[in-house]
């Protein structure tokens, strides 16, 4: 081994401010945004740090033009990004919907915040994950994914655009406040050690670009505006040209092909972790700061001898059917503990195919759930079953 | 009945004046509002340059015209 | 021979939607002709529009265009301006779009003096959805949903942005594409936030629900109710209250939001910032 191994570079962040280095890292030359507790230190942070770069951030007048700017910014070329908590999030999502239908990259964070309406501003949720999947009317498709750790926050960060850029569509970070508002230590990477993936460009002149037309992993190439590539993006049902459509055979093949295209790359897509699941009989599956709380659960459960393990969810939308169904034909008993009352536990119980039980453990009064209640409800199905 | 064509020009010695027949809605701003009374509608309403001897070629049918349905333009005199 | 409306029209998107006699038409010519003018290289033209019967003029102009939703043309085409100051974004709304559900997005570009030229056509109405009546109703005359007549009090467009800190502001006509044009032509050339209002028709909902019946009488009555800033200046108040004034309003220099955050990147660069 090399004695000269790397000093790793450690810093003490916290989770939104983690988010802005990741973003950095990433290449975000363009932030967006309007004050809302608790994500505004995201803002901060890129109001201080983007002009050192040469970036641009604009405090707009509301979450709609956040959102707004977000996309012309990146249909001008610019990596972009906006952060917000769930008041903020319902802003967004008609602006969301143009960004997902025109296959515009942009990575929009939400700080997940008790809801609904002004709810609680400074206590976490997880109550806004069926809206990350479905907030903007239509069918369309989304990806979001949900860090546990600060140091997650960062790669995930690095990740979302990754992702946005690569399938050119919104990538949704899911945070809550617990994690938003943490100190953690990070370990940050080298910048030659980070993977940054750019959007592809076209390759074709201009006469002959098509902004819609796939390759064959599904996504087209993307001329940004002013490149010398004239062309024509709009919300209505369009052409592979970009120009409004209204017969019934483009307009279905255009709405699948932007779900296809990440179907086709889900197993790229897919991120999550598996924390003793081999020799389990009930099986955790968490996400985001509660899968901090059902780690420890799991330890715990082991050490009265309880076969417990974890299914950690990272990427949350596309859902992980498969893993799930796999999962549920292993183990007795899945139980979804989550900050809501019951979201992601449908699409768990969707997945299991009544192959096993599914049970929910929510709580939705502004406090974190804590490992002992987790285990507490694993022991009461444990008598249920006896 | 007989065919138009999609893009009628009319010609004198002076002024070239075009329409295009696909793209006029009959709306008859132009006719109207010429000032030397250049144009006449057809039965669909679309203007004829009856009068085209009395245009001005001031090119106000052509801006005013809300479908690009119809152009003015000057024609060189030639010395043979 | 290929006319200048030719040159920058997508062919294919023609005969376009709008209705006989509809100035949404005679206002994309203006712009047209304004941009052919000033000699633009194309490739850094972008216009954005919101959402209405007039915002479906970027699809039919070949420059990178945007049609983007309801009320929000300005905020995207901000982002755009932002990332990439040398492009020249024309945003084009309707007066539904630009001051309803866009009001407060209007009053900070103008604001930030964004570079940016924002052009209305204002036919006093919504058109697409049938003849709603908008903030730029005149008080007294009819909509599909003032079916009594409006009792709200109209904005006047030009003074609000004067007042919220545009830096050029006129106001032109489709009776007087001409004038339109040069108009246009000074507010594409101006630094910073510009705006031009374009008084224009809409003979199926405007006309039809205040009896002005045809696309003529509509060009008619636009001449009727717009005098000469000149000639404005001498009316009574009674009589402003039915007229409109025509021209150029303000046109000054004051530094543009793209260039100001020049000066913070410098800034951040060279000392740091407070932090």
């Amino acid at each position: 081994m090399n004695n000269l191994k790397k000093k790793k570079n450690i810093k003490l962040l916290q989770g939104n401010e983690a988010c802005a280095e990741g973003a950095l890292l990433a290449g975000v030359k363009f932030f967006a945004g309007y004050p809302i507790t608790p994500s505004t230190e995201i803002a901060e942070n890129m109001a201080r740090k983007l002009p050192k770069i040469g970036g641009k951030f604009i405090q707009m007048e509301d979450e709609i033009a956040s959102m707004a700017a977000v996309i012309g910014a990146s249909i001008a070329g610019l990596k972009s990004l906006t952060a917000t908590s769930g008041p903020g999030m319902c802003l967004k999502q008609e602006n969301l919907g143009f960004a997902i239908f025109n296959e515009i990259p942009c990575v929009v964070v939400n700080a997940q915040r008790g809801g609904p309406s002004t709810g609680l501003p400074t206590k976490p949720s997880q109550g806004d994950m069926m809206q990350a999947r479905w907030g903007t009317h239509g069918d369309h498709p989304v990806i979001a994914l949900a860090p546990s750790t600060v140091n997650e926050i960062l790669t995930l960060t690095i990740k979302a655009f990754n992702f946005s850029e690569k399938y050119r569509t919104p990538v949704i970070l899911l945070l809550d406040e617990v994690i938003a508002h943490m100190r953690e230590k990070v370990e940050m990477p080298a910048p030659e050690d980070i993977e940054v993936i750019n959007r592809k460009k076209p390759t074709v002149p201009p006469e002959e670009y098509l902004p819609f037309k796939p390759d064959e992993d599904g996504v087209p190439p993307m001329a940004n505006f002013g490149e010398g590539y004239p062309y024509h993006i709009t919300g209505l049902a369009h052409s592979e040209k970009g120009l409004p459509i209204s017969d019934s055979q483009q307009i279905d093949h255009f709405i699948r092909r932007i779900h296809d295209k990440i179907q086709k790359n889900i197993k790229d897509i897919l991120i999550y972790e598996k924390y003793l699941l081999e020799d389990a009989d009930t099986a955790l599956i968490a996400y985001g700061s509660v899968a901090r709380a059902a780690e420890r659960t799991v330890k715990l459960a082991r050490e009265k001898g309880l076969k417990v393990g974890l299914l950690k969810l990272i990427t949350i939308w596309p859902f992980p059917d498969e893993i799930i169904n796999k999962l549920a034909h292993k183990v007795n008993l899945i139980i979804v503990p989550e900050m809501n009352l019951g979201q992601i536990v449908l699409e768990v119980e969707r997945a299991s195919q009544g192959k096993c039980r599914v049970v929910p453990y929510g709580r939705v009064d502004g406090e974190l759930i804590n490992p002992i209640e987790i285990l507490g409800k694993i022991q009461e199905q444990e008598e249920i079953k006896k | 009945m007989k065919q138009k064509k999609l893009l009628e020009v009319h010609q004198n010695n002076s002024v070239k004046i075009s329409v295009r027949r696909e793209w006029c809605k009959s709306c008859g701003i132009c006719i109207e509002f010429c000032p030397k009374d250049v144009l006449v509608p057809d039965d669909q309403l679309k203007p004829i340059p009856e009068n085209i001897d009395a245009c001005i070629k001031c090119g106000l049918c052509e801006l005013r015209c809300p479908d690009f349905a119809i152009t003015v333009e000057g024609v060189e005199e030639k010395d043979e | 021979m290929k006319t200048v409306i030719d040159r920058y029209i997508r062919e294919e998107m023609f005969p376009h939607i709008w209705c006989p006699g509809c100035g949404n038409g005679i206002v994309l010519g203006a712009i047209i002709r304004a941009i052919d003018d000033l000699n633009w290289d194309r490739d850094k033209i972008v216009a954005v529009s919101g959402i209405g019967c007039s915002s479906r003029i970027t699809g039919y102009v070949d420059f990178c265009t945007m049609n983007t939703v309801h009320g929000r043309a300005l905020p995207f085409a901000t982002g755009i301006k932002m990332a990439n100051s040398d492009l020249k974004v024309i945003v084009i709304m309707g007066d539904g779009d630009c001051l309803a559900i866009g009001g407060n997005h209007f009053i900070h570009a103008a604001r930030r003096n964004i570079d940016l030229t924002a052009i209305i056509i204002n036919n006093m109405i919504y058109g697409m959805t049938g003849g709603q009546y908008s903030p730029l109703t005149p008080t007294t005359k009819f909509g599909s949903t003032a079916p009594y007549g409006n009792i709200d009090q109209s904005f006047d467009l030009c003074e609000l942005a004067i007042a919220a800190g545009a830096s050029y502001v006129a106001r032109g006509t489709i009776f007087d594409p001409r004038q339109s044009t040069s108009l246009m032509k000074k507010a594409l050339d101006k630094k910073g936030f510009s705006v031009v209002e374009i008084i224009s028709d809409c003979p199926v909902s405007y006309g039809k629900m205040n009896k002005i019946k045809s696309p003529i009488d509509m060009l008619k009555w636009i001449k009727d109710i717009t005098v000469s800033k000149k000639a404005w200046e001498g009316l009574s108040p009674d009589e402003k209250k039915e007229k409109y004034a025509i021209g150029e309003f303000l046109s000054k220099d004051r530094p543009d939001y793209t260039e100001l955050y020049e000066e913070i990147i410098k800034k951040a660069q060279e000392t740091g910032g407070n932090k």
